[in-house]
Order: structure tokens, then C-alpha cells, then sequence
């Protein structure tokens, strides 16, 4: 839709308006009606009449002006205005936006109301803290008893892979939810806990709020190093170094200085190894659509490959049973690249054998910058196979 | 003789990322847009002197239209030792989709009609956002950074458009449409992401053309 402008110089011009108005095939709607010789009519044309309201008004040598080119642009504009103005803190989590993308500040609020909420189920850990002084925070749900048998699940690790937290706090929401109507999950939490840690790499996720969206690494500056940050998925102490990552500091995949180099890394390695009792460890990543498990730096099958496949099929099976997402599985090295120094890797090299990495939506269409639209249907979905994962290791204890 | 490739498996994904690329230059406009649904089947041959080539069997499907499908099959042959020239790409699309004469047609001409030249910025924004007047737009864009990465695929990288920072029309005095683009692309293995300038032609009976295409200079 345009919006025009004509100035009517003469009674006839005056007149030629007026009859505008009549037209109503045309759907002209006046924002200035035609009134008085000098005063500017403005008119709405919808697209479909422009061709005839232009050929009309030359044919009657009519000037006129194009005040609005495309009005649609500018509403959709101001509606984007309004909504990044009005993002108002939610009070609690039932009334927070799960179908939003939400800033780092807005993320650990959502923490602290869940924590409040349900004080017997959920606590917040600060295992560590970032290179630039973020706290590290998880979120322990646990039902009671001592060093329970657990799982570890986290999201936003590279701080572009926007979905992943997103899905993080989804999947908060929904152990809650599960544990107070004793369905779903309720059962695991019976004799094991959960540990999600939501924003892994918080200042690799501040950046890309602040300054670059596409921000894949941690904001480490190391000595001899020109460019900032280490891929936090290539700074584990397994295969670390070897070729799956780069020893370019400028690189997305740089490995760091030394293994567990990273707080947001070694803050991990020491809770998992203090805790010492966790027996699944999902670390979540988009985009590919993709299930995967160890090994990323050497073709030698893992040990438990054959139960691990078997467990990602069924995974994969239930996750496609909610949306007919389509994923593929398989082992890191055959199915998406050669990595080194990657978190599963190590997890499972200490003994944890339910290590699985997932690349969630999308394939490629909108890759990073999935839209908010699919936030809680991807959480909906991958939750389905999570609870697969955790079932299986509930079930084969070890 | 070609070996069977198991699809799920990197090698074939990545050649299959540069057939599509291919396809969607060749066929890509403002009203369609072809995304892979399935990588059926993959076969692998090394020719000696020459290079590898791989067999493809694929199923796409229209982004506007998913439940629209069209079986290709496509032979991608990545010359031997060679990181300058642009993988072979033959395909054979089956099928038919959705007629876009209409949408080409009314796009054309409102880009056409427009006084001042159009401009546009970070499409989808940072939350996966396209308004649907930027849509054409976007698929455009899908159709120039499809010849980008065919040119540039070679069997240990695999691209996808991240996002599409800037794009001008340049009015001509000929019957195309030309869009300057700063495109974005990921590519997966080394996890970079790349601006390239790109320009495109566009007509809806001629269809996409790239006259220039260059990788954007550091600091852009």
C-alpha cells in the first residue's frame, strides 16, 4: 500500500478527488479528505488500485506525491518498536515468554523466580565464573537424598546457538511442571537429580546481544594471542590439540592455550569430577538436526557404540514423533566432522557412559537465527528424547 | 566403480549442500525456494587424474510450500588438487512445483514501481524474524548465495546463508532487477562465518544471474 499526497491548485482538481472518494472498488482510504483548495488530501491506495488511481490522476493532470512508499514496512517497523519497548519483567514463570528470545539479565531472573517458586525442588549452584566475571550458575533439581546418581544437561555453550538457551529455560519450566503433576520426569526425579546449566558461555552470549550475533566463543584474551576467545567445544582434555581444531587464536575453533584454559570449561570439569556420580551428560547445540556421540578426535568406535547407537534411535524416534523433525545420528567423527578436545569426548573418556551431544533445528533455513516461533516446539521435541536418555540411564544403572 | 556412501554421513551431506546451492542459482527467485527434505541415497567414484564424483539422489521440497516435494538427481564431481575451480554440477530435477509466475510478476513490479532505491538490513533479524515483505527478498538472496557456495564448495566444506546483512537495489536501464548484497555465509567444518559481496541480477523470465561475486575485504 502507498500513500499519496495531492495538493488541489483548482476547483476542478478539488472536484477530482471528490470523486475518488465515490469509487469504493477502489478501497481508497483518506487520511486527509478533500476539503478545501491549498490543503493537502492524502489517500491509502491499497496495491491492486494504484496502477488505476495513478493513471486517473495524470490522465486528469493531477500532480501528486508519494508521501509513503510501502506502508506495511513502516507498521511492521513500529510494531518491532513497541514490542522491544514493551518488555516488561515477568513477574513469575508462568507469566514469562517462552516463545521469545531473552537477554542474559532476563534468563537469570527467570533462575532466581524458579528457585523462589519451588524452593524444595530447585536450587541454583554457582559452580564458577566467566573471564569477564559472569557467574556461572546451574540449577540443581533434586527430590532429596545424598549425591544421587544424575544427569547433566547444558545448553548455550557457543553463545549463538540462540535456540539452545532458549530450550534451556523451557526445559526448566517443564521439570517443574512434570515433578508437580507426577508425571513425566516426576519418576526419575525420584532417585536421581538433574543439573541444567542455561547460559554456559554468558559472556560469548552478552556479546552477541551487544555486538555480534554471530559470536561463536568464549571473550578470553590469552597471552600471544591476536584475536579473542577459544571455542569452548575444542578446550576439553580430550585429543586436545589434535587435528579437529585450530591453534589460530583468530579461528571459531581455536582450542585454546592448554586444555580447560576456559573457566567456563574447567568450572564444568571440577564440578563433574567433585560430584562424581553423574551418569549422563547431554551437551546441546544447534543447528543440524543431529544426535550424536563420541568419538570426535579418533575413528576408534567407542566402546559402548553399539548401545549408544541403539539409544539414539529411539531418541531420534521420539523426538520425530512430536513434529516430524527429522534427525540423523551417529558418532561425531562419521556423521558431522572430525573435533578434538570436545566436552563429550571427555565426559566419556571419565567414565560417563550416556554422553550425547545434540545439534537442534534447523537445517539450514534460518541456521543461528532460528525464529522465536519454534523455540518451544524445538523444546517440546527435543525434550522427548532427553527423557529417552535419562530413562535409559535410570534404568541401567552402572 | 562408485561406492555407496551411508547418507547420515559427512562426505555425502557435504556434497549434497553443493548441489543444492547450485540448484537454487539456477532456479531460486523472489516467490521459491528449494530446501533439502532428504538425502535418499550417495554413491562415491574417484576417477583417477581426474577427481571424485559423487551420485546423489535428493528430495526437496518448496520453503513456501513444504508439502510440495521434487526428487533430483545430482553428480557433483570435486576436481582433483584443485582449491580454485568450482565443483561440476549436473542434476535432474523430477517433478513439477508450484507456478511462481504471479508472485514473480507482482514482485517485479513493485520493485519496479519503487521511487527510491530499496534497502534493506539483517534479514532474518537476530530473532530468526523475516516480515513478509522481505521474504522475496531473503529467497533472492538464497538464490545468489546458492552460486557463492557452488563455486566455492570443495569436499571439506559444506555453507549455508547465515543471514543477509545488506542489500541496495541499483536501478538499471534495462528490464532486470539488480540487488547488491552482503551476504553472511556459515560454513560448517571450520565454523566460520564469512561476508561476501555478491551481485544479482534478477528477471522473471530470464531468472537469477551473478555478474560479480568477491569475498569481503577484512574489517567489512
Amino acid at each position: 500500500h502507498q500513500v499519496l499526497r495531492v495538493v488541489p491548485q483548482s476547483n476542478e482538481e478539488l472536484q477530482e478527488l471528490q470523486e475518488l472518494q465515490e469509487l469504493e472498488h477502489l478501497q481508497l482510504d483518506f487520511w486527509l479528505a478533500p476539503s478545501r483548495l491549498g490543503l493537502p488530501v492524502d489517500m491509502r491506495v491499497p496495491f491492486r488500485s494504484l496502477q488505476a488511481v495513478k493513471a486517473h490522476l495524470e490522465a486528469a493532470g493531477v500532480s501528486y506525491s508519494i508521501m509513503i512508499e510501502d506502508v506495511q514496512a513502516l507498521l511492521d517497523e513500529e510494531q518491532t518498536e513497541m514490542l522491544r519497548s514493551s518488555r516488561q519483567r515477568s513477574v513469575d514463570t508462568n507469566t514469562f515468554n517462552y516463545e521469545a528470545y531473552h537477554t542474559i539479565d532476563e534468563i537469570y531472573n527467570f533462575m532466581d523466580m524458579l528457585v523462589a517458586e519451588n524452593p524444595n525442588l530447585v536450587s541454583k549452584l554457582e559452580i564458577g565464573r566467566s573471564t569477564e566475571n559472569r557467574p556461572l550458575y546451574v540449577l540443581k533439581f533434586s527430590t532429596g537424598g545424598t549425591n544421587r546418581p544424575a544427569i547433566w544437561i547444558d545448553t548455550g555453550i557457543h553463545s549463538r546457538e540462540w535456540v539452545t538457551q532458549a530450550s534451556g529455560v523451557w526445559f526448566a519450566k517443564k521439570i517443574v511442571q512434570d515433578h508437580a503433576n507426577n508425571e513425566g520426569v516426576a519418576s526419575i526425579l525420584e532417585t536421581m537429580d538433574i543439573f541444567l546449566e542455561i547460559v554456559t558461555n554468558p559472556d560469548g552470549f552478552a556479546y552477541t546481544h551487544t555486538t555480534n550475533r554471530m559470536w561463536r566463543k568464549t571473550r578470553s584474551r590469552h597471552a600471544g594471542a591476536i584475536c579473542v576467545g577459544v571455542d569452548p567445544n575444542r578446550n576439553w582434555d580430550a585429543g586436545f590439540g589434535d587435528a579437529g581444531a585450530s591453534g589460530n587464536s583468530c579461528s571459531e575453533t581455536y582450542h585454546g592455550p592448554y586444555p580447560n584454559s576456559e573457566p567456563e570449561v574447567k568450572s564444568i570439569v571440577d564440578f563433574v569430577k567433585s560430584h562424581g556420580n553423574i551418569k549422563a551428560f547431554v551437551s546441546i547445540h544447534s543447528y543440524s538436526q543431529l544426535l550424536l556421540y563420541p568419538y570426535g578426535y579418533t575413528t576408534t568406535p567407542a566402546p559402548d557404540e553399539q548401545e549408544l547407537n541403539e539409544i539414539s534411535a529411539k531418541a531420534v524416534a521420539a523426538l520425530s514423533s512430536l513434529y516430524g523433525t527429522k534427525f540423523t545420528y551417529g558418532s561425531i567423527i562419521t556423521t558431522i566432522y572430525r573435533a578434538s578436545g570436545s566436552t563429550v569426548d571427555w565426559t566419556y573418556n571419565q567414565g560417563i557412559k550416556y554422553s550425547f551431544t545434540f545439534e537442534l533445528r534447523d537445517t539450514g533455513r534460518y541456521g543461528f537465527l532460528l525464529p522465536a516461533t519454534q523455540i518451544v516446539p524445538t523444546a517440546q521435541e527435543t525434550w522427548l528424547a532427553l527423557k529417552v536418555i535419562m530413562e535409559h540411564a535410570r534404568d541401567n544403572s552402572y | 566403480r562408485a561406492m555407496e556412501l551411508p547418507p547420515g554421513h559427512f562426505p555425502a551431506a557435504r556434497a549434497a549442500a553443493a548441489a543444492v546451492g547450485y540448484l537454487r542459482y539456477l532456479r531460486g527467485g523472489p516467490g521459491s525456494g528449494l530446501q533439502l527434505r532428504q538425502l535418499r541415497r550417495a554413491r562415491r567414484q574417484d576417477i583417477d587424474g581426474v577427481g571424485h564424483k559423487y551420485y546423489l539422489e535428493l528430495e526437496l521440497e518448496d520453503v513456501l510450500d513444504k508439502d510440495r516435494t521434487v526428487s533430483c538427481t545430482a553428480e557433483v564431481l570435486y576436481h582433483l588438487g584443485s582449491n580454485t575451480s568450482a565443483p561440476d554440477v549436473q542434476l535432474t530435477v523430477q517433478g513439477e512445483l508450484r507456478s511462481t509466475e504471479e508472485a514473480d510478476k507482482e514482485f517485479y513490479n513493485r520493485i519496479r514501481s519503487l521511487e527510491k532505491e530499496f534497502v534493506a538490513e539483517n534479514i532474518p533479524d537476530s530473532h530468526g524474524n523475516v516480515p513478509p515483505e522481505l521474504e522475496p527478498i531473503h529467497l533472492l538472496a538464497w538464490a545468489a548465495s546458492g552460486y557463492v557456495i557452488w563455486q566455492n564448495s570443495m569436499e571439506n566444506t559444506k555453507f549455508h546463508l547465515a543471514q543477509v546483512k545488506h542489500v541496495k537495489q541499483v536501478k538499471r536501464n534495462d528490464e532486470d532487477l539488480q540487488f547488491d548484497f552482503v551476504i553472511l555465509l556459515h560454513e560448517m567444518v571450520s565454523q566460520e562465518v564469512l561476508p561476501w559481496e555478491v551481485t544479482l541480477l534478477w528477471h522473471p523470465q530470464r531468472g537469477a544471474r551473478v555478474p560479480q561475486s568477491r569475498a569481503a575485504p577484512a574489517g567489512s
